[in-house]
């Protein structure tokens, strides 16, 4: 916002005084009218002001930028190539924060906050589908690479999803060992605590060298897709690196469970079984939620890094670019990882509000 | 247990030091030991650097990006803590966590269409990944300082720079230094990545072997950063014990 915003890198940078022709100056007076703004006291009217100013802006910009794209492949050879400079990124960056921080000033509910995102998010999404972008160059790479792209991104999934299922399956009844008996904590926790700290690669070159030795070794391994490079390697090392928080959310959430409920429980005449599932499962979920949040968030940013023994994903785009010092095809991958990272956050942010249990604590009951 | 004058014999992290030395040191010596366990590659042992150089230019990097990280991080955490910077808290902490729901691997590759490739984008990401976690453990240090505590700094006529420097600081250092750990453990496993986008690291004999199909080269390069990463952890972690005035 405080910076001159570069439009559109192609060889030269064409900055936004350049474009500030018709529909532009509005966007200008936006600008000036924002930075107004925030001088002006945070009452609601002028925090709403605000929201809506950056709204139109942060749309503004994303569609102004798509049509000069347009304008100047059509004057030129049908190959120029037009990015989006840095500025724009961190103007919308910095609207996206200015964004959060008048909603947070305003106290506006998830409503309210969701109908903020649609606002900024429609149009865009809209433009990118009607073909209004096409002439970015990040739309031509995702032109060439079309029919693999939904492909690449489900990898992504498959890999975070698959390591997410065998945490959990492994993850939640070593949680409830470790708060059951206080010698298997003891014994998991340094260990994880290891894992956790030893890099990614590092972790996934560990791993690659005993996997293809046992899938030598038994050739039935090898068929069932065990081998040291691709899906395999990548899902376990995952795996390894999403016990820690789900084994610790576990644990916090069982610990948490108020002894007085358990008692009480018990005094009503409940079996153990129904003391677990009815009880303590019910109270422990939100917490266990927020470490498999940690764990699912982390997971969605490790898988790009599985790309780089094979097991594909967004990250092989990503790596890619990076290898061929292509910077669209790097930002083809990376926007779709931090999208997929912020969609998780939300989504478990919404479920662990929604498992919070409906009496609000058990002070407030007496 | 030991008698006291051999108490170092059972000094866990000399001995991972010990280790980490002898894998640098030793592995330019271990051709027969990776030919035998690979048979098939011509050259079992990374030589295009020596081991030394790599922990060097890989332990530089995480320094230097760490040193920034801390300065900066702390610098901003302190600031809107104070009066003065109130106000910009809530920005800071949303920012905060926006950020750290980027994966550091994002924030590398993002790195290198703003500056380009080398040192300078590795050096760039580390710093402003790493603040993240070190404006937050300054943030909630400082924040977990019990208001009484306060109150009686103030009764006893402290300038807020002495209540900063001789009760804030002390007390919310445990936490402020969880962060900076956090922090640095990060930057080691993405400083091994960065050598993806031109930065000699650790990485460096990971990657080659990779896309070399060389497994002995990504173990050498794996076992060498990973025991890197221990060593930082136990020393922070005894660090740790030691501003743990609490207990």
């Amino acid at each position: 916002m405080r910076v001159a915003p570069n439009r559109l890198v192609s060889g030269e940078a064409v900055s936004f005084f350049d474009l500030l022709q018709g529909s532009a100056w509005g966007l200008a007076v936006l600008l000036i009218g924002l930075l107004l703004l925030s001088l002006a006291p945070p009452r609601r009217i002028c925090l709403w002001l605000t929201v809506v100013a950056a709204t139109v802006l942060a749309v503004g910009l994303g569609i102004q930028a798509a049509n000069h794209a347009t304008q100047v492949v059509q004057a030129s050879t049908p190959f120029a190539r037009t990015a989006l400079g840095s500025g724009l990124w961190l103007v919308w960056l910095l609207l996206g924060l200015v964004l959060a921080d008048a909603l947070q000033a305003l106290r506006a509910g998830t409503l309210a906050r969701l109908g903020v995102a649609t606002a900024v998010l429609l149009p865009l999404g809209l433009m990118l589908v009607s073909g209004g972008a096409d002439e970015l160059s990040i739309m031509k790479e995702y032109a060439n690479r079309s029919d693999e792209y939904w492909g690449v991104i489900a990898r992504h999934c498959q890999i975070v999803a698959l390591a997410l299922l065998f945490t959990l399956a492994i993850g939640l009844p070593l949680g409830w060992a470790t708060h059951r008996y206080v010698r298997v904590g003891r014994a998991m926790f340094p260990l994880l605590n290891i894992v956790q700290t030893i890099p990614s690669i590092a972790l996934f070159g560990l791993l690659m060298a005993p996997l293809a030795w046992l899938a030598a070794s038994w050739p039935a391994l090898g068929r069932a897709g065990i081998s040291g490079v691709g899906l395999a390697p990548g899902v376990l090392a995952l795996t390894l690196y999403s016990l820690l928080p789900v084994v610790r959310g576990t644990l916090a959430g069982l610990a948490q469970v108020p002894s007085a409920v358990t008692q009480a429980a018990q005094g009503l005449g409940f079996s153990p079984a129904q003391l677990f599932w009815q009880a303590q499962v019910p109270l422990a979920l939100p917490v266990v939620l927020s470490g498999v949040r940690i764990a699912s968030i982390q997971a969605v940013g490790l898988a790009a890094v599985t790309a780089l023994i094979g097991a594909g994903g967004l990250g092989s785009l990503m790596f890619e670019g990076l290898f061929s010092s292509a910077q669209d095809l790097v930002l083809l991958g990376v926007v779709p990882i931090v999208a997929l990272g912020v969609l998780v956050d939300g989504v478990f942010k919404l479920l662990i509000a929604r498992t919070r249990p409906a009496t609000p604590n058990m002070e407030s009951a007496h | 247990m030991l008698k006291p004058r051999y108490a170092w014999l059972g000094d866990k992290l000399l001995w991972a030091v010990l280790l980490l030395a002898a894998l640098v040191f030793g592995l330019p010596h271990s051709e027969a030991l990776f030919a035998s366990l690979f048979p098939q590659l011509e050259r079992p042992v990374y030589r295009q650097e020596p081991f030394t150089q790599l922990l060097w230019q890989h332990v530089l990097l995480v320094g230097a990006s760490g040193a920034a990280a801390v300065l900066v991080g702390t610098l901003a955490g302190i600031w809107v803590t104070r009066p003065a910077g109130r106000a910009f808290r809530p920005v800071l902490e949303t920012l905060v966590s926006m950020g750290q729901t980027l994966p550091p691997v994002a924030v590398l590759a993002l790195a290198v269409p703003a500056v380009g490739f080398g040192e300078l984008p590795a050096l760039i990401a580390l710093a402003l990944y790493g603040l993240l976690p070190v404006v937050q453990g300054t943030i909630t240090g400082l924040q977990a300082v019990a208001a009484p505590v306060l109150q009686a700094a103030n009764g006893m006529g402290l300038s807020p720079w002495q209540r900063l420097r001789q009760v804030e600081g002390p007390l919310a250092m445990p936490v402020w230094l969880s962060g900076v750990r956090t922090s640095v453990i990060i930057n080691i496993g993405t400083a091994a990545i960065a050598s993806t986008v031109g930065a000699k690291t650790l990485g460096s004999p990971i990657i080659v072997g990779l896309s070399g199909f060389n497994t002995a080269y990504v173990l050498q390069g794996a076992v060498v950063v990973g025991m890197l990463a221990v060593v930082v952890d136990m020393g922070f972690e005894r660090l740790a014990r030691r501003v743990d005035w609490a207990h």
